[in-house]
């Protein structure tokens, strides 16, 4: 579902953030990405979004080689994608409710279909109650619950997630992880990035580490 | 075809909706828009009209044929008949030199030196009232009229009638150049206000590339706005112009019935009325394209 061969990243200052990194996750995995700060795992998530290209290397998503796309059709490949950013990303100009329907929206559903969906992804995160509150006055688990939200509302085939338990308790961070798991289980690809220690003692999924731009393990 | 729909409808409803948001400015560059605007439309409309006028005057000087001195009465009755033929001729009548003597006699106060003519010095004549035709038209039933071997000279003034052709394309003129500097002008008021939009929206567009929004979806709102604005300054010159039309046309009314004349100023026709509200709307919507060309590639998502 997605492969690295060999990918280099190196940003415009000379800063060499990813080196010969390669690894593949298979459709339906759970994966952690871990690592400390600053060891490049925000920038390996931006590789497969095309958010950020490779200095060299391959990266192929979903049978898409991402090196080749042209810039017409990433928005196409990142349509397939539910991407949870570190910095979140929350549009604080409209409701919670409008924030989860704007993938929709890029997309050209229609009103009704979409509003239906949007509550769904509401309700599987908790979050219904909240539809028309403005997402300044949310909590920061409620922020992060909203990121998920938008980010599946779409149902993507893949999910991305930088640092989603970031500053929450571990009582939330276990919830959140079990609405990963949960799509999970229903054929997602799901790559979480996190230095969560609780999280990565769950040993049934894998786990790759880097160290200073290099896969480690 | 039916998501295509839904998204230009979006867009749409999303224009109207930032229209609204700021309902003051938005206001105020429309009618900026407008009250330039009507200025080159205001002298088209008059151009227009003084148009029609001088295709209805231009006829009123009336075409004198005067027959050569030794037109026999039967040349006389031949000219006749084709003058009745004439095409675009209202009506004619003959004036035989007997009479335009008697004229002369009588009205002119030379009496005396009449009198102490020999001979007549006068030609026998037809004066013609010719229906609306152009100034050029006119000169050419001239033309064709003098060319009759009977006649020795055919008269039109037709002067007046040209000088005023001279001054409505010079108008057309200035319309035309002040409309092209007017237009460059809207684009650039769209141009603006399309870069502070995309500039206040920055985080709604950085968000949607972000989660695969296209290009053209996010130009999209963008577009409609140019356009609308475009069209609605190009409605409210329309506005400003047929009330000035308005108050002009009440105080016609009193020239007009002290004159027993019958004038009265049109307004721009269907046809040219929509076109105008076309082309503005175009004009918006190529001044929002430039700005969005300039201004979003600017906003790349990081
Ligand atoms: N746009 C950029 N230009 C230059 N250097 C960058 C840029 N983005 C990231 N870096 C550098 O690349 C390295 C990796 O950054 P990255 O954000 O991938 O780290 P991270 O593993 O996500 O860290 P954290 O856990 O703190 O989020 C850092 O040293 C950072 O300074
Ligand atoms: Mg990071």
């Amino acid at each position: 579902m997605i492969s690295f061969k060999n990918v280099y990243k190196r940003y415009p200052d000379g800063f060499e953030a990813l080196k010969n990194v390669a690894f593949t996750i298979d459709a339906g995995e759970l994966v952690y990405l871990t690592g400390h700060s600053g060891a490049g795992k925000s920038t390996l998530l931006k590789l497969i979004a095309a958010i950020e290209r490779p200095t060299s290397g391959h990266i192929t998503v979903s049978e898409q080689n991402v090196n080749a796309l042209k810039k017409s059709t990433i928005p196409f490949l990142r349509r397939s994608l539910g991407i949870i950013f570190q910095d979140q990303k929350i549009l604080y100009d409209r409701s919670v409710f409008a924030n989860v329907m704007l993938p929709l929206q890029i997309r050209g559903f229609e009103k009704k279909i979409s509003a239906a969906r949007v509550r769904a992804a509401l309700d599987k995160v908790g979050l219904l109650a909240k539809e028309t509150a403005n997402p300044i006055t949310l909590s920061g688990g409620e922020k992060q619950r909203l990121c998920i939200a938008r980010a599946v509302v779409h149902r993507p085939s893949i999910l991305i997630a930088d640092e989603p338990t970031a500053n929450l308790d571990v009582d939330y961070a276990q919830s959140i992880m079990e609405v990963f798991r949960s799509f999970q289980q229903v054929g997602v690809t799901v790559l979480i990035a996190t230095h969560d220690v609780t999280l990565l003692n769950d040993t049934r999924y894998r786990t790759l580490t880097l160290n200073q731009g290099k896969l480690i393990s | 075809m039916k998501m295509w729909l839904s998204q230009h409808w979006q867009a749409l409803g999303q224009t109207l909706k930032q229209l609204a948001r700021t309902p003051l400015s938005s206001l105020l560059s429309i009618f900026v828009i407008g009250i330039a605007f009507s200025l080159p439309l205001g002298i088209y409309t008059l151009i227009g009209n003084l148009q029609a006028l001088s295709g209805h005057v231009a006829n009123t000087p009336q075409l004198s044929l005067f027959l050569r001195m030794d037109a026999t009465s039967s040349d006389i009755e031949q000219i006749n008949a084709r003058l009745e033929k004439f095409p675009n001729i209202a009506s004619f009548k003959f004036v035989s030199k007997e009479i335009a003597l008697q004229q002369l006699q009588h009205e002119s106060g030379l009496a005396d030196v009449v009198d102490s003519l020999i001979k007549n010095p006068l030609p026998d004549a037809f004066v013609i009232d010719i229906q609306p035709v152009s100034p050029n038209e006119l000169e050419s039933i001239q033309a064709t009229m003098k060319k009759w071997s009977e006649v020795e000279h055919a008269q039109v003034d037709t002067d007046w009638a040209r000088r005023l052709d001279a001054f409505i394309r010079l108008g057309q003129f200035a319309v035309l150049m002040l409309a092209c500097l007017l237009g460059f002008a809207l684009i650039i008021v769209v141009f603006n206000t399309i870069r502070l939009q995309i500039l206040t929206k920055r985080d709604e567009i950085e968000v949607s590339k972000l989660i695969g929004a296209t290009d053209s979806f996010i130009r999209r709102p963008f577009l409609y706005f140019g356009a609308i604005q475009g069209m609605a300054g190009a409605a409210s010159a329309w506005l400003i112009i047929a009330l000035g039309i308005q108050a002009i046309n009440e105080s016609l009314v009193e020239l007009t019935q002290l004159y027993s004349i019958d004038f009265f100023i049109d307004h721009l026709s269907l046809l040219d009325s929509l076109s105008l509200l076309l082309f503005s709307a175009w004009l918006g919507w190529l001044g929002a394209r430039l700005s969005v060309a300039q201004h979003l590639s600017l906003i790349e998502p990081e």
